[in-house]
């Protein structure tokens, strides 16, 4: 069940910063440097042959596990009762790098028609440079995606033909789906003055 | 020339806008524009509970939005590691193919009218109307249902349901056979629709466009094959696919399609297994006040047996029905009503998971869940951070990836070509826009 992610980590191994497998779906977390060579292994190697791009989209880390809604619970377990036995522990997940040096990260779920087979991909950015390569030229639906990640969170795309807001208006202000942008925030007003 | 076929037009199903370059009447150039129902799904499913998310999920394809409710639903119970009980799978089976064969009749109903073929609206939006009425019989509402809750479904089938819907669909095979007697040879619905909107396998691969859309020209992916989910494994269904990979194979496609809709929900029907426990319930029915003031005042002999006869709106959801369709986890799923008003452990689970702060906390990860929705894969990404609300709710919607390519099915075609083409997209704005 590991082949895509020992195929990408037997291939670019200084790009792979870490892999998973989290309820039974893989993931491999990579360095953005080797975003494209990565994507173009994965669509053209016979054993992964992953033709869909299902999705791309992204994430930002900035408040996570920060919530100030949830209650406090208890960390230690509480005893069992005689005639319950412990149930072993079930798998963790962890983000494999740190929430402060990376704020984004973008996020590719690939499919293969041939294998059956999925894979995420997930690429950390810096808050202060968030760029990654666009895989248009592999992938003519990530024109889309990627210009909808750019009106959302303001991650740029270099080769992108067309990199301009998708779902929302030329002129607004701010990306939405940061988690600094608060959900009630109004916009200037835009329109033909008198 | 510029031609702008702008937001408001009586052919673009919701809000689109097509600005398109053309020479006379051939299209040379398609630049689309949405984002015209951009409602913010995504940054309103971080502010609410787990639960809260589901009359959001609803109006995103709003013309089928049980999928989305069981899409979401499955996310999350992966993510908690639950599983749904056996009867509740089924019901969800039953309940999203009546939804496609709903989309589907939609789909195909508008896009006949667009062409001139208003009677074939009207009888399919009949047929759709029958489904609808089926529907309200088991969530309460037509469109906008919030039936799937993590974990289960609101509610167990009324009583009769199965013979219900099995004249209902003997009623909407006979419709379909003669809207298909209406337009399958009809002169001018096969002029319009063969050769036009034509996309080859590898484009629409390449775009990462799925569903019907990607059927019609020969691929036969669907994820309730290559990835099943509830009990898809369980059912006996082919996958129709077409040949050209125009707007009259997709047409046939959804056609046929729902008749493979409705070959499941028959299935699912004769062999889900039995609904609630048969508890006696002679002398032991008492009106819900009673009930909440008897257990205020401490007096709660016998009402573990009970059974409370609640408002007609919440039919279904009583203690018997609660267990057969919600799964047995206190970490997720609220008590039946009974046993809230009934004894303090039920109080206890039920304050737990609907207090602010408190609820439904799957622990840190993600989850991918792919369910097929009417147009294609709809995925659910979602993330949690421990918390009681979703970190990140991503929705991958179908049709995203067919508009995407929507440039690349006009250009080349004539302006008359555009309707039939779009109509075959189905473009649904709650989703695409979110």
């Amino acid at each position: 069940m590991d082949t895509l992610t020992q195929l990408v980590r037997q291939r670019f191994p200084q790009q792979v910063i870490g892999a998973h497998q989290y309820r039974g779906q893989e993931t491999v977390v990579i360095k953005r440097e080797g975003l494209l060579e990565i994507a173009r292994l994965l669509k053209e190697h016979p054993s992964a042959q992953c033709d869909f791009l299902m999705d791309l989209t992204a994430v930002d880390y900035k408040k996570f596990g920060t919530s100030q809604h949830s209650a406090p619970t208890l960390r230690t377990p509480s005893p069992l009762p005689y005639y319950m036995t412990a149930k072993p522990s079930t798998e963790t997940w962890e983000r494999l790098v740190s929430d402060e040096e990376y704020r984004f990260e973008l996020i590719y779920h690939f499919y293969s028609t041939a294998h059956n087979h999925r894979l995420r991909l997930k690429v950390p950015l810096a808050a202060a440079d968030p760029v990654a390569d666009s895989l248009v030229e592999l992938w003519p639906g990530a024109n889309w995606f990627e210009r909808e990640v750019w009106d959302m969170f303001g991650i740029r795309f270099t080769g992108h033909p067309n990199l301009r807001r998708l779902l929302l208006y030329e002129e607004f202000v701010g990306h939405p789906l940061r988690k600094d942008y608060p959900i009630a925030k109004r916009q200037p007003l835009i329109g033909p003055t008198n | 020339m510029f031609l702008n076929m702008g937001p408001s037009h009586p052919a673009m199903h919701g809000i689109i806008q097509l600005v398109l370059e053309l020479d006379g009447e051939r299209v040379l150039g398609c630049d689309v524009e949405i984002g015209y129902l951009h409602r913010a799904f995504e940054k309103d499913a971080e502010a609410g509970p787990y639960n809260n998310v589901m009359p959001y999920s609803d109006r995103l394809n709003y013309v089928s939005p049980l999928i989305n409710n069981f899409g979401y639903c499955l996310a999350v119970e992966r993510l908690l590691g639950i599983e749904a009980t056996e009867r509740c799978q089924y019901i969800r089976v039953i309940m999203s193919e009546i939804s496609r064969i709903s989309d589907h009749l939609t789909c195909v109903g508008a896009s006949a009218m667009e062409l001139g073929a208003f009677t074939v609206f009207l009888y399919m939006i009949k047929a759709r109307e029958w489904l609808w009425e089926l529907v309200e019989a088991v969530t309460g509402a037509r469109l906008t249902i919030s039936y799937g809750r993590v974990g289960g479904v609101k509610a167990d089938l009324p009583d009769g349901f199965a013979d219900r819907t099995r004249a209902v669909l003997q009623e909407v095979r006979k419709v379909l056979l003669e809207c298909n007697t209406l337009l399958m040879r009809n002169r001018i619905f096969c002029d319009r629709m063969q050769g036009t909107g034509v996309i080859a396998k590898e484009t629409a691969i390449g775009y990462g466009i799925t569903g019907p859309f990607l059927r019609g020209s020969g691929v036969a992916l669907d994820v309730r094959k290559a990835a099943p989910y509830f009990i898809y494994d369980r059912l006996q269904f082919d996958v129709p696919t077409g040949a050209h990979g125009d707007n009259y194979d997709r047409y046939l496609v959804r056609m046929e399609e729902m008749e493979q809709s409705m070959r499941m929900v028959e299935q699912a029907l004769a062999t889900i297994p039995e609904g609630p426990l048969n508890i006696d319930m002679a002398g032991n029915l008492l009106p819900a006040d009673i009930m909440v003031d008897e257990a205020k005042m401490g007096r709660v002999a016998g009402f573990r047996q009970a059974r409370v006869q609640l408002d007609p709106t919440l039919e279904g959801s009583t203690r018997g029905f609660h267990e057969a369709v919600n799964a047995r986890e206190k970490r997720a799923v609220l008590p039946a009503k009974e046993d809230t008003y009934g004894n303090i452990e039920g109080l206890m689970h039920h304050f737990k998971l609907v207090m602010i702060g408190h609820g439904i906390r799957p622990p840190k990860g993600e989850y991918y869940s792919a369910v097929e929705g009417a147009n294609g894969e709809l995925g659910f990404y979602v993330i949690s951070d421990g918390s009681d609300r979703p970190y990140r709710v991503r929705v991958r919607p179908p049709c995203f990836t067919i508009m995407s390519a929507l440039p690349e099915l006009l250009i080349g075609d004539l302006v008359g070509d555009i309707v039939p083409t779009f109509g075959s997209v189905n473009m649904i704005g709650g989703e695409l826009d979110r």
